[in-house]
């Protein structure tokens, strides 16, 4: 759409027109502040804890869960050096063996959801899917925080 | 012929005063928008474009993404 009116203003005597051509999807994706009627809603990106540990591939089991467990957290994300998301560990893949590598006793690739969804949204397709937790990424798959199911239907039900 | 601009030209030449265009429907500019930005929606084009968009300045237009 925004292609046809980029060449229509440009028909139109528009000497410097850009086209944003990934668009408000892209915006949002990114976690960036909207106006509107929804920008005041609370969306997964908000809710999201950011202080969820991550750690790498190669750590030991047994490391990453005493990290976890001793900042009050039943989870971990897995990501690289750029944040980028390779997997979840959970309560049930926490308490495995701790001298796995975090490589094997991860879940890989978890569904993940960019910041812009809505928290009802969210809280709907976490209690439909039994998901406790979801990590949220950007559009280029970088973790912005781990949300937690209670947290999206909390503020659901409080509209904060 | 028009340009395509990536999130970071777009805050920037927002930033040195462009104009910021949703050309999606009037109820989805409602709901959510990028900060600044004016709703002109692509059928409102032709008879708007002209009276409310400064042809002095650039003009950056963006919809829901690439389709």
């Amino acid at each position: 759409m925004s292609p046809r009116a980029a060449w229509r203003l440009e028909s139109l005597g528009f000497q410097q027109v850009y086209d944003y051509t990934v668009g408000k999807l892209d915006w949002l994706a990114a976690g960036l502040p909207t106006e509107g009627t929804n920008a005041n809603q609370p969306r997964a990106g908000t809710l999201a804890r950011k202080d969820v540990p991550i750690c790498g591939l190669d750590e030991r089991l047994a490391e990453v869960r005493e990290r976890a467990h001793s900042r009050g957290w039943d989870a971990a994300v897995v990501v690289n050096t750029e944040r980028v998301v390779f997997g979840l560990l959970r309560a049930k893949e926490l308490a495995g063996d701790g001298d796995r590598l975090i490589s094997e006793a991860m879940r890989p690739g978890p569904s993940t959801f960019r910041p812009y969804v809505l928290a009802d949204e969210m809280a709907k397709t976490m209690l439909d899917h039994k998901l406790e937790s979801s990590p949220i990424t950007t559009s280029d798959g970088k973790l912005v925080g781990l949300l937690l199911q209670r947290d999206a239907v909390d503020a659901t039900r409080t509209g904060a | 012929m028009p340009q395509e601009i990536d999130r970071k030209g777009l805050q920037q030449m927002v930033e040195a005063g462009a104009q910021l265009v949703e050309v999606l429907p009037a109820e989805e500019y409602a709901e959510d928008h990028l900060p600044g930005a004016i709703s002109i929606p692509l059928r409102h084009i032709d008879a708007e474009g002209s009276k409310v968009l400064d042809k002095t300045r650039p003009v950056i237009v963006y919809c829901w993404d690439i389709a």
